[in-house]
């Protein structure tokens, strides 16, 4: 007992409500506190037991690429509200508010940058905006990058955070499926190389469309990934689902993805692919060379 | 005369016994069942009958209409407007869905491609088709069959008829939406001309699967939105039972997405719904799809594969600002 309260006055600085309460994190998963600049320094994951907290788009953005090679290519489309959509509050009552939050117009970001040195063209979701959902907006926004990869000969990466397509804009959204497709078809045809990096979580319309046609699918460890939600499925089967289930090690053991990737290594990873997938070896044939 | 009600709660009851005796897991099965047995006793009470009086059908109306015991199931018409259909089965892989099947058949004399999603037509049936709710396997196979339509340059017909993918934790280890976008991103890029006919629900990723055609039909009470008007009612309202007012602002119906520019043509029902005479039904299909066919054929493939993506890339509602 009395070794227990000793332990116990050992951590009271790093409980929350003690003196700087800012300055600690406290992690979701194993409860350890971590002191915030550290946790930061590991890229916002864990130290103790890897946990990868989710993260903004700026964040990732500054984690991914090279510092300062970021050149910003969206923006420029804004969402309608085509159906006049009202639920328990209107469509662009929503759209407005998740606008003054993020600073953007929809929920995506996209530009060309550099990894290690390699040029590439990136799309990031925003799953703070509207839970990461796609309508017309961020099918644009994918077709317009994918027409810049293209036209630049970049490889693309997707960095997907979606709850899936968005109600609001029903069929439209649905549609985006679809756009999003043939416009990655396009740069296929081109021999030009897509990754999709799966975070925490995608799923739905997203899973099922341009998130899984990627020539490599990445994933962050413990992302949940899946069609439907597993509350859905829940409800569905009426019984509870076996641990990891929909989980990106689960989903690397079922062979549908290709790598699990932490955090600290999708840097150098990402770069070695774009090298393989950018450097046929002299005298082979290469899809779209000969046009 | 027989009950399907009664049908329904017979075999949920038969069902719970066997799970009982044998210890078989039957729990999703039961499951699918009571939810279709509470919304069939639902729309019992909310009667879509109401259909001949003069008024325009409400979008719920509609759905019910979409979802009634007796409508034409994709056999039907493979029956009545096809000739010659020679079923192909499974997807090499796993297993062979049943609520997806295709194959070769002829239309007015030219072979084509069908891929249809089929519900039961009763109970037993219902079962065997999983409610017309396919596994990954379905959509493998008809990814399959869309390869083989492309190698023997076979138009494809495709009819669109699902609540939505079946969302069971088996779909989900083996794919579901990997498959799904993969019969997408194939059916996308085929050359050989493609024809979506949603006849009953068009229910979300489930239904695109098969709707990437160069012309997209409809049947007038059909419906097809992102999400079935139940599920978004449980999530925007966390009520299920809102589902009439989600599926008015959902805009699922033939005309709105006629509107929309996401169907191309609206196919005639007789008055009170296709199931209240199916030959006419059949009949107003097999003239547009026909049409729309004889259309398409004199497209070159490049232009049948041009237009197609053209169409695609084109949807979506959004603006422009500096």
């Amino acid at each position: 007992m009395a070794l227990e309260r000793i332990f116990r006055r050992k951590k009271p600085q790093l409980a929350e409500g003690t003196d700087f309460p800012e300055l600690w994190s406290k992690c979701p998963q194993c409860g350890t506190q971590t002191y915030k600049k550290d946790l930061l320094a590991a890229l916002m994951v864990c130290p103790t037991c890897g946990y990868h907290n989710r993260i903004g788009v700026e964040q990732r953005l500054e984690f991914l690429l090279d510092a300062g090679s970021f050149e910003q290519t969206s923006g420029a489309v804004y969402p309608l509200d085509p159906l006049e959509f009202v639920d328990t509050e209107s469509y662009r009552g929503r759209l407005e508010r998740a606008q003054l939050k993020t600073g953007r117009p929809d929920a995506i970001l996209a530009g060309r940058g550099r990894i290690l040195e390699r040029p590439l063209m990136l799309v990031l979701m925003d799953f703070s905006f509207n839970g990461g959902s796609m309508g017309s907006v961020v099918g644009e926004e994918i077709s317009r990058a994918a027409r810049i990869a293209l036209e630049r000969r970049l490889p693309l990466l997707i960095v997907c955070a979606s709850g899936g397509a968005r109600m609001q804009e029903s069929a439209l959204s649905l549609m985006q499926m679809a756009k999003t497709t043939v416009a990655l078809q396009k740069l296929a045809e081109a021999g030009l190389p897509y990754f999709s990096l799966l975070t925490d979580p995608t799923t739905g319309g997203v899973t099922a469309s341009f998130a899984t046609i990627a020539d490599v699918i990445l994933a962050e460890p413990k992302a949940l990934i899946g069609f439907a939600g597993p509350r859905v499925i829940q409800q569905t089967l009426r019984q509870t689902l076996p641990e990891g289930f929909q989980r990106s090690e689960f989903l690397l053991e079922h062979g549908m993805i290709d790598i699990v990737s932490p955090r600290a290594e999708q840097r150098d990873v990402l770069a070695r692919l774009i090298s393989h997938f950018t450097s046929p070896s002299p005298g082979t044939p290469r899809k779209g060379a000969l046009e | 005369m027989s009950d399907p009600l009664r049908d329904l709660e017979n075999t949920i009851v038969a069902l719970e016994r066997t799970m009982r005796d044998t210890g078989a897991d039957l729990m999703h099965e039961i499951g699918v069942l009571k939810t279709k047995f509470d919304s069939m006793r639902h729309s019992k009470t909310a009667s879509p009958e109401a259909s001949s009086a003069p008024h325009p059908l409400s979008r719920w109306e509609r759905v019910q209409l979409a979802r009634v015991q007796g409508r034409p199931t994709g056999l039907d018409y493979v029956e009545r407007a096809f000739e010659n259909f020679v079923e192909l089965a499974g997807d090499r892989t796993f297993g062979n869905d049943q609520a997806l099947i295709g194959g070769p058949a002829t239309l007015k004399g030219q072979s084509v491609m069908l891929l249809v999603q089929q519900k039961g037509r009763d109970t037993k049936g219902n079962i065997r088709r999983n409610f017309g709710m396919s596994h990954p396997e379905g959509y493998r196979k008809a990814a399959r069959l869309m390869g083989l339509a492309e190698k023997f340059g076979l138009p494809l017909i495709a009819l669109i008829d699902t609540p939505g993918a079946y969302p069971g934790l088996a779909a989900e280890e083996r794919g579901q939406a990997w498959a799904i976008a993969e019969s997408i991103a194939r059916m996308a890029s085929l050359k050989v001309p493609t024809l979506s006919v949603i006849i009953g629900e068009g229910g979300s990723g489930g239904a695109l699967a098969l709707g990437i055609g160069n012309k997209v039909l409809m049947l007038e009470n059909a419906w097809y939105s992102v999400i079935s008007p139940e599920s978004c009612a449980a999530i925007l309202w966390r009520d299920s039972k809102e589902a009439a007012r989600a599926a008015e602002a959902l805009k699922l119906s033939a005309q709105d997405l006629l509107a929309l520019g996401i169907v191309d043509e609206i196919i005639p029902e007789p008055v009170g719904g296709a199931h209240k005479d199916m030959e006419a039904t059949v009949q107003s299909f097999s003239e547009v799809v026909t049409r729309q066919l004889e259309n398409l054929c004199t497209l070159t493939p490049t232009q049948v594969l041009e237009s197609r993506r053209e169409r695609f890339l084109g949807l979506g509602s959004f603006e422009l600002r500096d």
